[in-house]
């Protein structure tokens, strides 16, 4: 231990670069909060404070006014849980699969992968759009579903693979010398083990999801069906000019259902990442 | 039901499944025609005013309805491109006349000739009408623009004594540079006459460049377009330039901002003038703080009067949609002249048609609609959107150069070559035959 002992001022150096890296994350977030509750002119004020100094809700009734942000939540919010239902149960086993069967199938699904990774979004569209309307999946969330699911599964299985290989094979065998089924080794010792990568997919492919813009411009043509990213964008005009108070109100509410799924998970997400961290 | 049949049922539900479903506008059961309009007005006013003209149109036409559906200006020739590829498009279409160019010539829309009213044509210029045809077809009704202006701050131009230009007596750009210096002289250290929001360097740099009479692009005999630098080129850049670089009367940090940058500066006196477009005066309005007095000047003349170029807003019908006569028809209700002063103001821009731009509400001096309403027979197509590979000579030859040439790291010789031979290599890989 005494090797990773830091002398006082280190200490304080790590703290000081800690706290940069935190306000340079942080920034953009708190920006965002302190522009919502800004009134017009104050948005235009040459000295701009981070406590706005007429606080108003105007930005928010605004918002809601003028664009359907519920209703554009609730589509998000179901795509976004349906695909990271969708894409975790069939990443799921696929990664165990995998995991556990070293051998062409794991170099082939590896290889899907990374070139999965490697196509933008605009080069598969149009193709894309053509697959779906052949199914009669244009302008439906069912569609946009299943896009999704397609576009995060290459990545959750990945995240899948090495929180799966970080369980020791000896756990299972151990509980199959015990008289343990395939089943029975799979859902009373594997799969607590799995549990927090698990929720850190999910989280990740809902976060995708719910994030995810081009797509859902594309493949959505009315409004009842656009989502809350799509509806955001009502609030620019051209040439870069927003109407910011009510885009930086609509901004920050549609960033709280990530945070509150983030503080929420925080703990069984640093146990999946760390999962794997330390070789057994 | 036999196994045959059970079998043939199952069949012709997967071949429906898997068909392609209809393009565009459809044809309910009860006769009911349904057309899809995107339009990408943002603003709460505009946005109100769409809405409304569109509850009027179904309310009067139970058989023809339209459904309104907003798009976004940032990412509409995305969104459209694929649309048109999947044969989904809306049936009308918002959108700008420098958008326009690379969906006529794919054949995404319909030539309009055919459809629009008479009323309709010779109600919009035919200078509006040259921006929205490609060839031989007319792909869009343009039907709103706006002019660059100079928004000013009253109260600092009263107190320096400066004559204050008008439509009638602009300034000229010479004029322009010595008012700018006396300003900025009378206005006191950290502050200046002008603030040129130039993030979109080319597109003002060519617009203004009208009114000097510059052209930069010139069809040759055998038809191909070519670029040129000439004098009259070289006005305007080289007026913005002087003022950035040799009088200081504009600063060297807004040249990379949008317009909205500029506007915290010039309300807090810090800037005299902002060159902005015409809409702007809604962004003024909603934030300037009590008691700021602003007015609309015309930008300056040259040897060609006030002329600049726009590129206006457009309606557009897609090629697939199979009620293109059903559409044209709400269209020229929506541009019907009432309605599109309704859709002007909304959009705080001019209407195209003259019947419109009559409308004394258009011509009031309050909040600046006089001055701009005086602007609109010195429009011009914008010089350069419908030539060939004027995306990529823009983005990779014009906008670096002039940013540079306008901060001062590099002077009129290198401009000029960079516009001029990168720029024609640029065109020439374009206009092959």
């Amino acid at each position: 231990m005494s090797a990773f002992r830091t002398t006082r001022p280190a200490r304080l150096g790590q703290y000081l670069a800690l706290l940069a890296y935190l306000a340079f994350l942080a920034f953009p977030f708190l920006w965002l909060v302190s522009t919502a509750f800004k009134p017009a002119p104050e948005l235009a004020s040459l000295h701009p404070t981070w406590i706005p100094r007429e606080p108003t809700l105007a930005n928010f009734r605004q918002a809601f006014a003028e664009q359907p942000l519920l209703r554009a939540a609730g589509n998000s919010l179901v795509a976004a849980l349906a695909a990271a239902l969708i894409a975790v149960a069939v990443a799921t086993p696929l990664a165990y699969v995998t995991a556990r069967r070293r051998g062409k199938l794991a170099a082939a699904a590896t290889g899907w992968v990374v070139i999965s990774q490697a196509f933008p979004f605009v080069l598969v569209i149009i193709p894309l759009f053509l697959v779906l309307k052949r199914l009669h999946l244009i302008n439906s969330l069912a569609g946009l579903v299943l896009v999704y699911v397609v576009w995060s599964l290459p990545f959750a299985l990945w995240m899948l693979m090495g929180y799966v290989r970080a369980v020791p094979a000896e756990l299972e065998e151990a509980a199959a010398v015990d008289g343990a089924g395939r089943l029975r080794t799979l859902v009373s010792v594997t799969a607590p083990l799995l549990a927090p990568g698990i929720v850190a997919t999910a989280l990740f492919a809902f976060v995708t999801a719910w994030n995810e813009f081009f797509f859902a411009l594309v493949l959505l043509k009315t409004p009842e069906k656009q989502t809350l990213p799509v509806v955001l964008t009502h609030f620019l005009g051209a040439e870069g000019v927003a109407d910011l108070g009510p885009l930086a109100a609509a901004a920050f509410l549609a960033t709280l259902p990530s945070l509150v799924v983030f503080a929420l998970l925080q703990r069984r997400i640093t146990g999946g990442v760390l999962a794997g961290a330390v070789k057994s | 039901m036999s196994r045959a049949r059970l079998l043939a049922a199952v069949l012709t539900a997967l071949a429906l499944l898997l068909t392609g479903c209809a393009p565009g506008g459809e044809r309910r059961a009860d006769g009911t025609v349904r057309l899809r309009f995107q339009s990408l007005a943002w603003q709460k006013e505009s946005v109100d005013a769409n809405k409304r003209l569109v509850a009027e149109w179904n309310a009067r036409h139970p058989d023809i309805q339209v459904e309104y559906v907003q798009g976004s200006w940032d990412s509409v020739h995305d969104q459209l491109l694929t649309s048109f590829e999947g044969g989904e498009a809306p049936d009308i279409i918002h959108d700008a006349s420098d958008d326009l160019a690379d969906f006529a010539h794919g054949g995404h829309l319909a030539d309009l000739r055919p459809l629009l009213s008479e009323r309709l044509r010779a109600d919009i210029p035919a200078r509006s009408w040259e921006t929205t045809t490609f060839g031989e077809g007319v792909y869009g009704v343009p039907f709103l623009q706006e002019p660059r202006v100079l928004i000013a701050n009253r109260k600092i131009l009263q107190a320096s004594g400066v004559r204050v230009p008008t439509p009638r007596k602009p300034w000229s750009w010479a004029e322009f540079r010595q008012v700018a210096r006396e300003l900025t002289r009378a206005m006191g250290p950290g502050r200046h006459a002008v603030a040129w929001p130039l993030r979109e360097p080319v597109s003002v740099s060519l617009n203004l460049g009208l009114s000097a009479g510059g052209r930069l692009f010139h069809r040759e005999p055998d038809g191909r377009v070519t670029v040129r630098f000439t004098e009259a080129d070289a006005v305007v850049p080289g007026t913005v330039r002087a003022q950035v670089v040799e009088d200081g009367s504009a600063p060297r940090t807004t040249l990379g901002s949008g317009g909205s940058d500029t506007l915290p500066g010039f309300f807090a006196g810090r800037y005299a003038m902002v060159p902005l477009g015409f809409a702007y005066r809604q962004q003024i309005v909603q934030q300037a703080p009590e008691g700021f007095e602003w007015t609309v000047l015309p930008a300056p003349a040259g040897s060609g009067g006030l002329a600049q170029g726009v590129s206006p807003q457009t309606l557009s019908i897609a090629a697939d949609s199979p009620y293109k006569k059903e559409a044209a028809a709400f269209l020229d209700f929506l541009l019907q002249p009432r309605n599109m002063v309704l859709l002007a103001r909304g959009d705080w821009m001019l209407p195209t048609g003259t019947a419109a731009l009559a409308d004394p509400s258009l011509r009031t001096e309050r909040d600046g609609w006089a001055t701009g309403a005086a602007l609109a027979a010195h429009l011009r197509p914008a010089p350069a959107p419908s030539v060939r590979g004027y995306p990529e000579w823009k983005d990779k030859v014009a906008t670096p150069a002039f940013q540079e040439f306008y901060s001062g790291a590099i002077d009129t010789v290198e401009l000029r070559r960079r516009l001029v031979e990168d720029g024609n290599r640029v065109l020439a890989r374009y206009q092959r035959r």
